[in-house]
């Protein structure tokens, strides 16, 4: 789960991190208010969306008055920002964060994330902050230190120094950088995060050193035991199909094609994403309908598909193991009759009494087309959106 | 042969009693796994059969702890149906007791119970195949998990999968051609799992029963290109090799919490070009792994044995001696 920057803030600070002084602001008047009581001569204005690359795509501003801020916050308030990560369409700013200015001597990077090759966490500092990370780590991966934690005695102050002393830190600047590390992997610890990056963390002018800016996920897998934090989930920043398909318990992800698709597994999904593209289509989603493939989730499916208007056609394809292929395609003839299906749809029904059920749609009066292999049912599906 | 598994595996499972287990206990034992033993704390003493809808062929032994059931049944292997918010507490319960081989099926382990399990487990000595996973089946010998039997036919052909529902497909196109598999492994879509492509590769490469691997991978992470890595270097029999998601988007996670592209890695594209650096056999279409499989065999699929004519087979002929 992704949440907003001020909300990543909110959490750090509980544990100890050092943040900048500041709040959210849902209005101009609420920006002004939050603004009137921070008490400094500079703010920083910074559009919250799940999104990065938000300052070169005009969301984030240094205000030197209140009146600056009020500016600010009315221009970015509402608008549409695009970044590189919002793609074409960018997003609707809806909440501001209003923070103290800060007098930056030096911007670093601090992230902390599960390194799946070894199955531990890993916590990797860098002088190179406030870039594109990743350009580093392809270009200078020397520029970045790596600690890993062994998860048996957890993150040590003698990393937390090591780190500091690699990126250079000394005097007042050492001491609070010891303490930011050592706070900053008791919350991604704690809280369950997957990822908690800091880019960049700054060293102020007096020696602090604070998160300018805070990223933060969080393992789905874990919300049960976090329902504090389930609570920050912003539905605005999600795909409002994609909402509407977790409801009924379905895994949808929406693309830019016109082949609808509906499997069951995640794997067998994608892979049969990527035999409609094989075979000249273009995948309209991801569905994973999981194992009970019923009416219910047939029906709910086909509404959820639909609603995606660049649909032409749609390929079902369920490989039956546990679940039987003659229940499956009972659910896909009466949910067909249910939902007002105006597409061509392609089954591809294969495994457990996979015979009978493709008797039962041939037999079911209603215009399927029924595919034997899995080839043949991409072939199918892609023909169909060409008629 | 086979790897891991087989007639002389004995079977505990943990959470017998819950719906999932039931179900599967009764799937596993008419497939002719010798299921010994189930655990379910506060229910030991029973002797259990089933629920209303699906009945076992012969009453398990229930038992409050693993270590019992090692104890009187001398179980050797654990199968996990726990919920997961208790699943980690179970699986080290079955290393502690002194089992080898975990499968755990569960799905929604957070990541920070199973990088802690993981830990334990290495240092124990014990081999775990999951989470969220399909399990482990030797054809006709033992069937470990959620994968449905009857797709598979005894044979000479391993595979590795990722995935669940992709790898049930591959095991049917193997066995439509007339081909069978000597064991197959799900290994699951985590970003933590006990075993991974290499680890399974280890095992096949010293199992005079496997021919040939599949090996199923996904988009994200870079344990695919970990495996093409040591196939290079270490693998002398061959492997065919497909990746799922070539069409999905960076930084959407398709499904499975491993199957994310982060940062412009882990894309299927990368993955592939590495897998045929290392002289895998990949296959574009998921429809064609079965086709692959039986071309790049010959025409000796069929036949019990296969001399694989590779410039490393003087290497594989020393080591069957």
């Amino acid at each position: 789960m992704k949440i907003h920057e001020y909300q990543g803030k909110e959490i750090l600070k509980k544990y100890g991190v050092a943040v900048p002084n500041g709040g959210v602001a849902f209005s101009v008047d609420e920006a002004m208010n939050v603004a009137e009581n921070l008490g400094v001569n500079v703010w920083v204005v910074k559009a919250q969306i799940h999104a990065g690359g938000r300052g070169k795509g005009g969301g984030v501003k240094v205000a030197k008055s209140l009146d600056e801020v009020r500016q600010y916050a009315s221009q970015i308030l509402g608008m549409t920002l695009v970044t590189h990560q919002t793609g074409p369409e960018g997003r609707v700013v809806k909440r501001l964060l209003i923070e103290q200015g800060i007098s930056i001597a030096k911007e670093l990077y601090v992230g902390i994330t599960l390194d799946r090759t070894r199955s531990q966490n890993v916590v990797m500092a860098s002088t190179e902050g406030g870039v594109e990370i990743e350009k580093v780590a392809a270009e200078t991966p020397e520029k970045i230190l790596k600690d890993y934690v062994n998860p048996t005695i957890g993150f040590r102050e003698f990393q937390a120094r090591r780190l500091a002393f690699g990126l250079g830190l000394s005097g007042e600047a050492f001491k609070n950088g010891v303490k930011f590390l050592s706070a900053l992997y008791r919350a991604y610890e704690e809280t369950d995060a997957s990822l908690a990056e800091i880019n960049p963390l700054v060293i102020t002018t007096d020696g602090q050193v604070l998160a300018l800016d805070a990223k933060m996920t969080f393992d789905d897998n874990a919300l049960f035991r976090h329902t504090d934090m389930a609570a920050m989930r912003d539905l605005d920043e999600e795909e409002p199909l994609e909402v509407e398909a977790s409801k009924h318990n379905l895994n949808y992800i929406k693309l830019d094609g016109n082949v609808g698709c509906m499997v069951n597994g995640a794997g067998l999904a994608m892979g049969t994403m990527d035999i409609i593209k094989l075979a000249g289509g273009e995948p309209a989603n991801f569905l994973d309908v999981g194992g009970g493939a019923n009416v219910n989730t047939v029906s709910n499916g086909f509404k959820i598909i639909l609603s995606d208007k660049n649909v032409k056609a749609i390929l079902i394809n369920i490989f039956g193991g546990i679940v039987r292929c003659d229940r499956v395609a009972n659910g896909v003839v009466e949910a067909a009759k249910n939902v007002h299906v105006n597409v061509p749809v392609v089954v591809r029904l294969e495994g457990t009494n996979a015979k009978e059920a493709r008797e039962i749609l041939a037999n079911s009066g209603l215009n399927f087309m029924v595919a034997g292999s899995l080839r043949d049912a991409a072939e199918k599906v892609t023909a169909a959106i060409k008629n | 042969m086979s790897i891991l598994v087989d007639k002389k595996t004995r079977l505990v499972v943990q959470g017998i009693t819950g719906s999932e287990g039931t179900f599967h206990t009764q799937q596993m034992i008419a497939y002719g796994t010798k299921v010994i033993a189930g655990v379910t704390p506060g229910k030991g003493g029973v002797m259990y059969n089933g629920n209303d809808q699906y009945q076992f062929n012969k009453p398990v032994p229930v038992f409050n702890t693993v270590a019992d059931a090692v104890k009187n049944e001398g179980a050797t292997a654990s199968v996990i149906f726990v919920p997961a918010s208790f699943a980690a507490e179970a699986i080290m319960e079955a290393a502690e007791a002194g089992i080898k081989l975990i499968v755990t099926i569960t799905e929604g382990i957070p990541a920070r119970d199973m990088v802690k399990v993981y830990e334990y487990l290495r240092h124990n000595g014990t081999r775990m195949i999951g989470p969220n996973c399909p399990g482990i089946i030797t054809p006709g010998q033992c069937k470990i998990g959620i994968m449905p039997g009857f797709i598979h036919r005894a044979g000479r052909v391993g595979l590795i999968s990722r995935s669940g529902t992709l790898t049930y497909e591959a095991v049917w196109q193997v066995t439509e051609l007339g081909m069978g598999q000597s064991t197959c492994i799900g290994i699951g879509g985590d970003p933590v799992v006990g075993t991974r492509f290499v680890d399974a590769l280890k095992l096949f490469k010293d199992d005079d029963g496997t021919d040939a691997v599949i090996m199923i991978g996904e988009i994200g992470g870079t344990a695919e290109e970990e495996a093409a890595e040591y196939v290079k270097k270490n693998f002398d029999r061959p492997v065919i090799g497909f990746i799922a998601g070539r069409t999905a988007p960076p930084g959407r996670r398709m499904g499975h919490a491993g199957a994310i592209i982060s940062g412009g890695k882990g894309t299927a594209v990368e993955k592939m070009q590495a897998m045929r650096d290392a002289g895998i056999h990949v296959v574009e279409s998921p429809a064609l792994i079965g086709e692959t499989v039986k071309r790049v065999l010959g025409r000796g699929a069929k036949r019990k044995s296969i001399r694989i004519s590779s410039k490393k087979s003087k290497v594989k002929s020393k080591k069957r001696k």
